[in-house]
């Protein structure tokens, strides 16, 4: 039973519920006004504030309605249960913690760059696609995944995705979590890294500032190691004011003919130094690197997604990217394919994504203190993640499509030189002149903004434009801008460096259990070998990317859309077989639906990225296209390895489909078992305890 | 003014769980150990499997 007012006495009166029911019928006016507004409106720019009054109304009806539905009918809250922080409290893994403090940390959690990156590239198609993408699958498929994927491992004392998918679906269900898991992360490290590349290359600013951080985190490390033991807070704040000078000190780099030298790197040097990097972090003890830089960027994060909220609420500025462009038929420069299912797979965090299951089956139910605060935490921090996306959509979108386009548009697509890209985006019916580009890169203080693909400068000259309007003006354009490139970066080297760590430990566990001494975390030939395959694996991907001609994003990031949506579809499998099992099945559409749009969705994307015959798309095609071409005449090694790649990345997808698929029939089988009646429905949840916080909470 | 108190103290005891300081005083108080060099050492220690191997999300 859900009733957390009963704890907190409140009786409302009936005046008071008339009142309540009449601000939700405004809330509901007001959102479908704004939805109305951004959904009808067509040819002439609209402020960014009806896309923040959708969004709030949407969240405010979702949380109060559709989350309370869950809550009462299906998953049946219950106060008085015992969760596993209150039976298995050990002060370290399983504490109870406040609902709000369980809430920022399951937040800090989820909210990588995915919310960013994705909208941004999405962005191709008009606003309008990926806000309502956004909206819909947050509300109806992203947070109820969160949400009862938590509290189903609540009831299993916070259990894993993976231990849950082999209890209530068999063996398969476990094997295909596990390697999804290894699959994305790699796949989502090789392109977070070019994403890094792509916003660094030829910027002597942006690789100053980045390369300063390095000795920055080094210096938090000994300071918290050394100085002020634990004082964690506090050195971030240190280190984040030595950023912001690191960022000052940027601008001088660059303006240095020696220092602009020795910062002005090509996109392979950097990406070599990047494996370098993520070798190292992996490979060094966690408190002189990983765990400073991480904190760093935490604060960071925080900090600016905040202030970007902020910004764009006082500063409400207006879209000039249309609603729908003309690439919903598939032929757009980010990325190619059509809106559906692409403009699905492009943006996963924002809306639903497989990742976050992994969380809300980790840390975050061990912190639990009551089964009711699922509700906020799982339904309500994939909300916030889902107003980032928004907030990203915002800020791709007040660029002038023209210069989106050029920023994040490959050569290998508009053509190399500034006169060539500029007229091939014109021609679009987006105008924009090699000298507007030119006065950009000189405002935001770059040498080029042309084929910054990947999706985070474009966000960076976003952010830059939004708040050089009130704050500093164009004289600090170029501040801002490096700011939001540092955040950015940051944000994802610490991916970088955590993720390499995460797989290079998961990998362990599996080794050990071929050869003991493999699966010792703290073994250092063990270590050294399984990060040098870590960053191998992700190393190929980026290098990959760095070397293709259509910029890496057009092939990498749909590939690492579908590698997490599959791991949301074993995710709704999971939840959608306890939910069957639970006898709630005439409510199990709740799980179901958000399945077969993801089913839908990731296959027909994965069948076109195998064996569509365009060859932007399909990764076969490209692969014949290549060998066809005069490249393979003069049989140059680049060509053969691109036409490797395609059909690696080829047997990649399809490889993740076919386990996927084999989940599925494996769920099938089982809800057609229970359902018959030819198996019994036997839930594996731990047995019911009465909880001892009722009492002393009064 | 209470409700300001109350929600400054909740955002800071969430900023201190995010950064890992509750988890190094839950550490203390367990362990019997007062906050010093050869302290943060061990708790580092203990937490950074942990740690380290939480996954963060894209």
């Amino acid at each position: 039973m859900l009733d957390e007012e009963k704890f907190d006495g409140k009786h409302p009166t009936d005046m008071n519920k008339i009142l309540t029911i009449l601000a939700w019928i405004a809330v509901g006016l007001l959102g479908a006004g704004a939805v109305g507004v951004i959904a009808v409106c067509r040819g002439e720019p609209i402020n960014a504030l009806w896309l923040v009054a959708a969004a709030t109304c949407c969240y405010g009806l979702g949380y109060r309605f559709y989350s309370r539905f869950i809550a009462t009918k299906i998953l049946a809250l219950d106060a008085l249960r015992a969760t596993p922080a209150e039976r298995l409290e050990n002060g370290r893994d399983f504490v109870v913690t406040n609902r709000w403090v369980v809430f920022g940390h399951h937040f800090a959690a989820i909210a990588g760059p995915g919310p960013l990156v994705g909208p941004v590239l999405a962005a191709q198609f008009g606003y309008l696609p990926g806000v309502l993408w956004v909206l819909v699958g947050a509300v109806f498929a992203g947070c109820v995944q969160d949400f009862v994927i938590l509290l189903f491992s609540v009831r299993r004392d916070g259990k894993s995705l993976t231990e849950m998918a082999k209890e209530e679906i068999g063996r398969v269900g476990g094997f295909v979590a596990y390697t999804a898991v290894i699959a994305i992360l790699v796949i989502l490290l090789g392109v977070a890294a070019l994403i890094v590349v792509n916003a660094l290359k030829d910027s002597p600013w942006g690789t100053f500032t980045i390369a300063m951080t390095i000795p920055i985190a080094l210096l938090m490390g000994l300071y918290l190691r050394r100085i002020r033991p634990g004082k964690v807070l506090e050195v971030s704040a240190l280190g984040f004011v030595l950023v912001l000078l690191a960022i000052w000190g940027g601008q001088w780099a660059s303006q240095n003919p020696a220092m602009a030298s020795l910062f002005t790197l090509r996109a392979p040097t950097l990406a070599i130094l990047i494996i370098v990097y993520g070798f190292a972090a992996s490979a060094l003890p966690v408190w002189l690197l990983l765990a400073p830089r991480d904190y760093l960027s935490t604060f960071v994060k925080l900090g600016t997604i905040a202030l970007l909220g902020i910004g764009i609420v006082a500063l409400h500025p207006t879209l000039h990217m249309p609603a729908l462009t003309r690439f919903i038929d598939g032929t757009g420069p980010v990325f190619a394919g059509k809106i559906f299912p692409f403009a699905f797979i492009t943006i996963a965090c924002g809306a639903i994504s497989g990742f976050h299951a992994l969380i809300s089956s980790g840390t975050t139910p061990k912190l639990i203190g009551r089964e009711t605060e699922t509700r906020i935490v799982g339904y309500g921090a994939m909300m916030a993640e889902s107003a980032v996306a928004v907030m990203a959509i915002i800020a791709a979108c007040v660029l002038q499509p023209g210069i989106y386009f050029a920023i994040n548009s490959p050569a290998g697509v508009v053509g190399q030189g500034a006169a060539t890209a500029t007229a091939t985006i014109s021609s679009w019916g987006f105008p924009v002149t090699a000298a507007d580009m030119q006065a950009l890169a000189h405002a935001v203080g770059e040498q080029t903004l042309f084929n910054r693909t990947g999706g985070a400068p474009a966000f960076a000259v976003g952010m830059a434009h939004i708040f050089s309007q009130s704050l500093g003006g164009a004289t600090v354009m170029a501040l801002w801008y490096h700011f939001a490139v540092m955040f950015e970066a940051l944000f994802i080297l610490t991916i970088l460096d955590a993720g390499t760590r995460v797989a290079r430990f998961m990998i362990q566990d599996a080794l050990g259990h071929i050869y003991k001494p493999l699966g010792r975390t703290s073994w250092y030939p063990s270590i050294l070998a399984t990060s040098a395959l870590v960053v191998g694996a992700w190393g190929y991907f980026l290098w990959q990317g760095v070397k293709d001609p259509l910029g890496g994003i057009n092939s990498l990031w749909p590939l690492f859309g579908i590698a997490n949506q599959l791991l949301a579809t074993v995710a709704l499998c999971v939840a959608t077989t306890i939910i069957i099992k639970m006898h709630r099945t005439r409510y199990a559409a709740v799980t179901l639906v958000p399945l077969a749009w993801l089913v839908a969705v990731t296959f027909t994307a994965s069948w076109h990225k195998i064996l569509d015959p365009n060859p932007r798309v399909g990764f076969l095609a490209q692969a014949r296209a290549l060998a066809a071409g005069p490249g393979v005449a003069s049989s140059t090694s680049a060509t053969a390895r691109l036409i490797f790649n395609n059909r690696l990345d080829a047997a990649l997808t399809a490889v993740l489909v076919v386990m996927v698929a084999l989940v599925l029939i494996e769920s099938v089988r089982q809800w057609i078992a229970v359902l018959s009646g030819r198996d019994e429905a036997r839930v594996r949840e731990t047995p019911f305890v009465m909880t001892r916080l009722a009492e002393e909470r009064g | 003014m209470t409700r300001f108190l109350e929600a400054t103290r909740i955002a800071l005891a969430t900023l201190r769980e995010i950064f890992d300081e509750a988890a190094y005083e839950r550490f203390l108080r367990r362990s019997r150990m007062i906050s010093s060099t050869e302290a943060y050492a061990a708790f580092r220690e203990e937490f950074e499997a942990a740690k380290a191997s939480r996954p963060k999300c894209c």
